[in-house]
Parts: C-alpha cells; sequence; structure tokens
C-alpha cells in the first residue's frame, strides 16, 4: 500500500514551480513550524493574471506536492479566479490525500490567498 | 541499493526463529490446554521458551508472562504496579517524559482514575539523573518507570543505580525494555528490576509476541478475563508457534550479542561522524550511552517525513521519529523532552542499524542524507530565513 497516490509522488520528487520571484507584486507566508508545514508563495501578476508564480515549502511530502499543484492550478490564470481556489480542489487535482495530510492542501489555499491579498494591499496603497 | 536501517522500528525474523515457528506450526498443534499427547507436546514447547528466556535473564520462568507484544507488557505492568500502590494507600507515579507510548498513555489513564504522575527530566543528553529519582520519590510512591533504552534516540539509562535506588526506598520498578533486550545484557537481579517489559519482534523474532517479567511476590493483575492460561495473568490460549520463535530469536541475539554490539559500535560511530559534517545538523541523545545501533539526527530547515520518502526513493529505509507517531501531527514527545524546538523537531531522522549493516552501506546512507538535506534545504523558506541572517539559527 502507497501512502500517498501517483500524483502526489509525483508533484513531490519533481515540485513544479519552485523558487523565488526576487521582484513579485504579491508575497504570503502560511503555517508555523509548530505544526511542521511552512509554505511561501511569490506571484508575479500582469493585467490582473498570475503570470509567474513560485514557491518554497518546509514541509512534509503532501504539503511539497500541495504547494506544488496549487501553483500549477493558479498559473495563467486571472486573480479572481485564484481567489477562488479551495483546498478541495487541490486535494483532488492531487488525486486525494490522506485524512490526516488534508491539513496541508488547506495551507496551500492559504499561501496562494495570503499572496493575493499581499498583492491587493500594495496595489490599494500604490493607488492612494 | 536497498538497505534496512530502521531496526528500532522492526527487524527482519532471523532464520532460527523462523525454523522454530514453522516447526511449532507443522507439529505442535496441540493446545497447551489439552490434556492428551498432542497438547502436552504443545505445552512443553511453551515451558521450554519460557525457561530458556528466563535464564537469559537471570529470572524464574514462573516469573515470565507471555503477552501480545511490548504494548500489553507495559499496560500489564503499570495497572498491575497501580493496583498494589492503590491497595496500600500509595497512588504516586514515578516516570519519564520520552517513554513510549504505551507508558505514557496508560499513565494518562492512571491520572484520570486519581494518580498523580511525576515526570523525570531526561536532560538533553537524554538520560535520566538518579538523584533526582532519589529525590522525586515521596512516601505514597508506589511505582517507578524508566525505559531501558529509548526507542528513538538510543539513549540507555543507568538502570543498575535507578533500580537499586527503588529497591532501597521500597518501591517498585518497572522497566520498558522493549528495545535494549537482545541488544544489551540484561540481569534483572543485578539491575533490581521488579517489572520488566519485552516484544519479539525487535530482536529478529516474530511481530504480536512478546513477555512481562515481574518478580515473584509482585501480583499481576489481567488485562483480559477468560482461561487460566499464564496461571491465570493472560487469558486466551496461547499463541505457541510466535513464542517458540522468540525464544529462538533471543537465545541468537543472546550468543552473538557481545559480537554484535563490538561490529555495531564502529559503524554507529562512523554514520554519526559522517552526519555531522552537515551544516546546522545535530546527534541526539549522548554520544556513549547509546544503543549500538542508533543513529539520530536533527536536521535544521527541513522536515523528516520528506527527507524519509526521498531516502526510500534511494533504497534507504529510515525513520523520522518513532513508527507509532507517524501520522500524528505533533512532532515527536522523544525530542521536545531533550529540549529541540518544534521546527528542529519536525526534520528528525532515526537510523537504526542491524546485524546486516556493512560499511559500504553507511557510507551510501552519509552521502545520499547529505544530498537530500541540501536538496530540501534549497526550497525551505525556513532555511533561507536563517541563511541569509534574518532568523538565528538553532543548531
Ligand atoms: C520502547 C518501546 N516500548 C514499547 C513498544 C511497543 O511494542 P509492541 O510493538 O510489541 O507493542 C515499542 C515498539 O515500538 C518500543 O520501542
Ligand atoms: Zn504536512
Amino acid at each position: 500500500m502507497a501512502l500517498y497516490s501517483e500524483k502526489v509522488m509525483d508533484h513531490f520528487r519533481n515540485p513544479r514551480n519552485v523558487g523565488v520571484i526576487p521582484d513579485a507584486d504579491g508575497v504570503g507566508q502560511v503555517g508555523n513550524a509548530k505544526c511542521g508545514d511552512i509554505m511561501k508563495m511569490y506571484l508575479k501578476i500582469t493585467d490582473g493574471v498570475i503570470a509567474d508564480v513560485k514557491f518554497e515549502t518546509f514541509g512534509c511530502g503532501s504539503a511539497i506536492a500541495s504547494s506544488s499543484m496549487a501553483t500549477e492550478l493558479i498559473k495563467g490564470k486571472p486573480v479572481s479566479e485564484a481567489l477562488a481556489l479551495t483546498n478541495k480542489a487541490v486535494a483532488e487535482a492531487l488525486d486525494g490525500l490522506p485524512d490526516y495530510k488534508l491539513h496541508c492542501s488547506v495551507l496551500a489555499e492559504q499561501a496562494v490567498r495570503a499572496a493575493l491579498e499581499d498583492y491587493e494591499t500594495r496595489v490599494r496603497e500604490k493607488t492612494q | 541499493m536497498r538497505i534496512y536501517a530502521d531496526n528500532a522500528a522492526t527487524t527482519p525474523m532471523c532464520p532460527a526463529a523462523l525454523a522454530a515457528m514453522l516447526h511449532c506450526m507443522e507439529e505442535r498443534y496441540g493446545n497447551p490446554s489439552s490434556l492428551h499427547t498432542p497438547g502436552q507436546r504443545a505445552k512443553e514447547t511453551l515451558e521450554t521458551a519460557r525457561e530458556e528466556i528466563a535464564a537469559l535473564l537471570h529470572a524464574a520462568p514462573r516469573e515470565l508472562t507471555f503477552t501480545s507484544g511490548g504494548s500489553e507488557a507495559d499496560n500489564q505492568a503499570l495497572r498491575s504496579a497501580a493496583a498494589l500502590g492503590r491497595r496500600q494507600g500509595k497512588t504516586h507515579i514515578i516516570s519519564t517524559a520520552f517513554e513510549h507510548h504505551a507508558v505514557l498513555h496508560t499513565l494518562d489513564r492512571l491520572a484520570r482514575e486519581g494518580f498523580s504522575v511525576t515526570l523525570l527530566d531526561v536532560h538533553t543528553d537524554g538520560l535520566v539523573r538518579p538523584e533526582e529519582l532519589e529525590a522525586a520519590i515521596r512516601p505514597d510512591t508506589c511505582l517507578v518507570s524508566v525505559m531501558y533504552a529509548n526507542n528513538e534516540i538510543g539513549t540507555v539509562q543507568p538502570i543498575r543505580e535507578l533500580g537499586a535506588i527503588c529497591r532501597a526506598r521500597g518501591v517498585l520498578f518497572h522497566t520498558d525494555a522493549v528495545q535494549a533486550v537482545g541488544q544489551l545484557p540484561i540481569d534483572v537481579q543485578a539491575d533490581h528490576i521488579d517489572l520488566l517489559s519485552a516484544s519479539a519482534h525487535k530482536f529478529h523474532g516474530p511481530k504480536g509476541v512478546g513477555f512481562l517479567y515481574a518478580r515473584r511476590g509482585v501480583a499481576l493483575t489481567p488485562l483480559i478475563e477468560g482461561g487460566a492460561q499464564e496461571r491465570g495473568k493472560r487469558a486466551g490460549t496461547e499463541n505457541v508457534p510466535a513464542v517458540a520463535g522468540m525464544a529462538a530469536a533471543l537465545r541468537e541475539s543472546a550468543a552473538q550479542m557481545e559480537q554484535n554490539a563490538a561490529r555495531l559500535i564502529p559503524l554507529r560511530d562512523r554514520l554519526i561522524e559522517g552526519l555531522q559534517t552537515i551544516p546546522h545538523a545535530a546527534r541526539n541523545g549522548d554520544a556513549l550511552r547509546r544503543l549500538p545501533g542508533n543513529v539520530s539526527f536533527c536536521f535544521e530547515g527541513i522536515e523528516g517525513e520528506a527527507l524519509l520518502l526521498l531516502l526510500d526513493d534511494r533504497g534507504i529505509a529510515a525513520s523520522s521519529g518513532s513508527a507509532c507517531t507517524s501520522g500524528a501531527l505533533d512532532p515527536s514527545h522523544v525530542l521536545l523532552a531533550i529540549g529541540r524546538s518544534h521546527d528542529v523537531a519536525h526534520g528528525s531522522l532515526r537510523l537504526s542499524l542491524g546485524p546486516e549493516t556493512t560499511e559500504a552501506e553507511i557510507d551510501y546512507i552519509i552521502e545520499n542524507v547529505r544530498d537530500v538535506v541540501e536538496y530540501l534545504r534549497g526550497f525551505s523558506p525556513v532555511w533561507r530565513e536563517r541563511a541569509e541572517g534574518k532568523a538565528p539559527f538553532v543548531l
């Protein structure tokens, strides 16, 4: 019996969009060391579309796979669509996660949201 | 390369244990409680095993009760000592913060039933201090339970000294020796042990069988009611093949103990030295007072499960914390007990070597752990913060 689905293992072994965007338009970090998973998302946004996204994760296999999948799900999408990303969508795209690992997909949703909120704050500050 | 470096979780069966079990299943199928010849032959197998195991521990055969493993033995030891204490109006128990959950969860239960529990500090080196035990004993203390060797960080406790203190103060002394039996010479007389738990699958015997030693005069409370098997201390038809396998495995482990330790210790220390060259990594537990095959480390900036899975891809079977802990979200209570911070405790790795481990395997492990740690740090926000000086390193 495998611990994770093939999809999870694929994203864990070959995470997509790993790294940092030095001049990101929005950065979000969620999680804490106590629970064992920390995710950081960097967004580059052009004309309301996620032109580029990168992530860094300190965490378990499903945390790494969830961040990787989340970046794939929002890359090239309008901000409004990215804001609607749910942990359920991340978990489903990964062909499911063990129950006790669902919180890792929640973290991915929160990381995307935090980065988008940071972007919106920056936009608001600029226009003021 | 396929390397099994998780012998603290469980061990492969030795051929002698396998042969003893097969023989037993084929030839000794009788019920030991039956009066006829097949039954009495099974009974003979059971009692021969008991005598053999007892002799290896310097115990008497009647002081051993066969159980379903270490967890059951721990539960029964604690429950029995608590019942004896309660009868004398003594309801204080002393143990340590880094016991196995079989002990800690039983203590939680006893605490809810009115016992008060003191957990001794195990310090940063993972060792109990005898003088602190001495100071913790109260007039109402009925039991001290300290594990012989820790399953995660491998530290070996000063059991003989602790036992002597308990004996002098008239307090029952239990030790969870699941990780020690078969690895270290144990003498229940010289060590002043009243109750001792063991599990066969940790010394190349089968899973689901173990024993509880209870010194003569220490009455056990049955956890399972039913027939009069095991002198009424543990009902249920005995698992004769498993017991025979356990005895064969222990006989073999005992015969090879010294030789095995002499081979493992240099390998262990070579592995520790190698892993210590990885930056911001630290060994868990005392360097010398540890099991011959245990290596435990924390690596800053990474998480243990990811490390394990990538090592598994490279053929290395290891563990992060106790196998029983995987699936839990909290980092290992053992690592927290020796003062590791949460984030560092999440980045732990336990490699437990066995009789098959070779020097080439050790070098392969060092190289691959270094590689994988470096790779995971490469995209860890925790590591980046520290590497860029925005937060201090812990290790
Ligand atoms: C120290 C210790 N105690 C108890 C146990 C439980 O033994 P068993 O698996 O036989 O129930 C283990 C096994 O993980 C252990 O390492
Ligand atoms: Zn996780």
